[in-house]
């Protein structure tokens, strides 16, 4: 079989996709990043090859997410692109003639607004990321339950409780206080569900025109809750696309699949880079006052990429180009 | 004597020193800009203060570990909190016992009188005809450097060896900085030409770009994370709304310089999308951005420190504008908190959209 790997380095979780060269996903892998984005790499690398036939070619690799350029490095990537570009990629090739699409993640929500397949605007969140997966999962934990159960408790909600989302430790404060009044759990999570609605429409979405067809992707979109206050909040149906939680990785092996049409070769440097020894180290560069955290991969000893220096002192040393962005 | 220092904006401190050492004075330039600088003024400012407040306050402080003790500053009577920083800037500096003698420069077009006679005092036993001819050589400089500028957007996205502009550019400008009289302008013009000329460069598409916004953000790499420098690797040609020699001819010379791009054609442009002053540089904000759309940029980019309220209302009015005129817009906002992923991350994104819509690849 032959195909392209798109890989999603995310601040929360790691995702790999394998898609044929019809388009269609055959495998994909979600992994939790836990602040080791290599370990994670390597781990949904090697659960990948050992779900794919032997025989199998990776005919490109794309990369994307915040570890997109470390991801680059250490598969060897053809193509690497920023987390929006791939997610508009990814959802107007999934979800033909989409005009919006919300995207909340582990640390970081968007929106992209997108007319005749085109990206024409998008915004993301800015100095703070309450209502994003993170918080989620920190109150879940603080409510004793499951993340997977949160949105169907929601739904169970008759009465949902007016809960005050701008920022997210209030928010908490908030919650309590609403537990102590004794209201009802669901009435909590769906009334919490609203507040975060609320929070990204008017600070994510403000001024921006939401026509449908509205996609929710984005490892929040597995939350029924959140998909209903949407719906609720616009007056619009929200899709939940199949794969709505690694569509990053599917734009990445999309644009990787773009790049490579036109023939040539892929850098990937094949599945047994999951046992190569790579280490990230860094340092602090004293050589002018702006003390940059220069950040240096090594494989195998060997410095392979450098990169977080202003003046290109370091990353320029090795002739990588894409760390100059 | 007195060592007189001055804020940093961008390359500003390079038409200054030339117009205060010509005069006789003695220059204190402080350390360029810095994470430093910054971790120092943040620490003293109010926290809402804007980030050319914080900047400003961790130059004179750097300044004063030099031997400084005077400061050059500029005023204003605008509503933009700009026209009380020096002030502020100076009682900090007392709480925390710097002894700095404080100069203010009024804008002329209110306070001419008080403008000479603060001029008089750093210039001291200097004629007003060498004054004149200080402040010409000082303009000269400014020319100088933004017509180096405005070469290095050119250059940049079309340049074949990536950095081969921005060394052009480092050497051309101490070509600029080295000069001491005016006599050696044109010497000086020949060898900056030779040297930008070296920079081998092929014809490919490219995405042009409008940066507007507020000034100091706008003039200083440091404070915009060299925006100007990221969209030129992008494959991105870059203008700005504002360059120092346009400033100094609007709002020092009153205009005098003919031929000069001015405020005043972005202002008349700004209507009916932003009909009033609204501080600040907020009206040319949108004007320029209107003017861009006219000439077919492919995008505008916003930029603004934190909290400043004439671009919040720039801002405000872009999205109608943006629809209207169908050219994409963004905006970046600045502080000392800002991330350089999430710039990255919008920077490609923006570029990307712009390069989908033209149909081209950069």
């Amino acid at each position: 079989m032959k195909g392209y790997l798109g890989i999603d380095v995310g601040s929360v979780s790691t995702n790999l996709v394998f898609m044929d060269e019809n388009g269609k996903i055959r495998e994909a892998i979600y992994l939790r990043t836990r602040g080791q984005p290599i370990c994670a790499l390597q781990e949904g690398l090697r659960q990948l090859a050992g779900r794919l036939p032997a025989n199998t070619a990776v005919r490109g690799v794309g990369t994307t997410g915040s570890g997109r350029f470390l991801a680059g490095i250490i598969a060897g990537a053809d193509v690497v692109k920023n987390e929006i570009t791939s997610h508009a990629v990814a959802a107007s090739t999934l979800v033909p003639g989409v005009q919006t699409i919300l995207e909340i993640g582990g640390q970081d929500s968007k929106i992209i607004i997108l007319r005749n397949g085109v990206v024409t605007d998008f915004a993301m969140n800015t100095v703070c990321a309450a209502g994003t997966g993170s918080f989620l999962d920190q109150q879940a934990a603080r409510l004793n339950i499951p993340i997977e159960e949160f949105g169907n408790l929601a739904l169970e909600s008759t009465v949902p409780v007016r809960i005050a989302g701008r920022c997210a430790v209030f928010a908490e404060s908030d919650m309590i206080h609403k537990q102590q009044m004794g209201y009802s759990l669901p009435d909590i999570l769906a009334g919490l569900c609203e507040a975060l609605v609320r929070n990204y429409l008017n600070n994510v979405g403000k001024g921006k025109e939401i026509l449908p067809p509205v996609v929710f992707q984005g490892g929040v979109a597995a939350n029924a809750g959140m998909r209903r206050a949407f719906e609720q909040a616009l007056g619009l149906e929200v899709h939940v696309p199949p794969h709505y939680n690694v569509m990053g990785a599917v734009g990445a092996a999309i644009l990787a699949r773009e790049k490579m049409a036109g023939g040539g070769t892929s850098r990937f440097r094949g599945f047994g880079v999951a046992e190569t020894r790579f280490k990230a180290g860094g340092f602090v560069c004293e050589n002018c006052p702006n003390l940059c955290e220069v950040v240096e991969i090594t494989r195998e000893g060997e410095v392979i990429a450098r990169w977080g220096d202003r003046c290109g002192r370091w990353s320029g040393s090795l002739g990588y180009q894409e760390s100059a962005v | 004597m007195m060592k007189v220092t001055f804020p940093h904006m961008g390359h500003m401190w390079i038409c200054l020193a030339a117009m205060l050492e010509y005069l006789g004075v003695e220059v204190v330039v402080p350390p360029p800009s810095s994470k430093r600088t910054l971790t120092l003024g943040a620490r003293h400012a109010p926290e809402f203060a804007c980030l050319p407040f914080k900047l400003n306050l961790g130059n004179f402080m750097e300044a004063a570990e030099q031997g400084a003790d005077t400061i050059l500053m500029a005023g204003g009577c605008g509503p933009c909190r700009f026209g009380y920083y020096a002030q502020v800037e100076h009682a900090i500096l007392e709480d925390l016992g710097y002894n700095y003698r404080l100069v203010v420069l009024e804008p002329p077009r209110k306070h001419v009188g008080e403008l000479l006679s603060k001029i008089k005092y750093i210039t001291g036993h200097s004629s007003w005809w060498e004054v004149v001819r200080g402040i010409r050589f000082g303009y000269q400089k400014a020319r100088m450097v933004d017509e180096l500028e405005r070469q290095a957007h050119f250059l940049r996205p079309r340049e074949i060896h990536r950095g081969s502009t921005d060394r052009a550019f480092k050497r051309a400008l101490q070509e600029i900085i080295a000069m001491k009289h005016p006599r050696d302008l044109p010497e000086a013009r020949e060898r900056v030409r030779k040297i930008m000329d070296a920079v081998a460069i092929k014809p490919r598409p490219v995405l042009r770009v409008g940066i507007v916004g507020e000034i100091f953000t706008l003039l200083e790499p440091f404070a915009n994370h060299d925006l100007e420098r990221r969209l030129g690797y992008l494959g991105v040609e870059t203008d700005r709304s504002i360059y120092l020699s346009e400033w100094i001819n609007d709002h020092l010379f009153l205009g005098l310089v003919r031929g000069l791009r001015s405020r005043r054609e972005a202002c008349q442009a700004a209507p009916p999308y932003l009909n009033h002053f609204v501080g600040g540089h907020g009206q040319e904000t949108v004007g320029s951005a209107v003017i861009y759309a006219r000439q077919g940029y492919d995008g505008v980019i916003q930029l603004l420190p934190f909290t400043c309220m004439p671009e919040i209302v720039a801002h405000s009015v872009l999205p109608g504008l943006s629809n209207k005129l169908g050219i994409p817009t963004l905006t970046i906002t600045v502080d000392e908190q800002s991330g350089e992923a999430g710039l990255v991350t919008r920077l490609e994104a923006f570029v990307d959209l712009l390069a989908r819509k033209k149909g081209v690849v950069v």
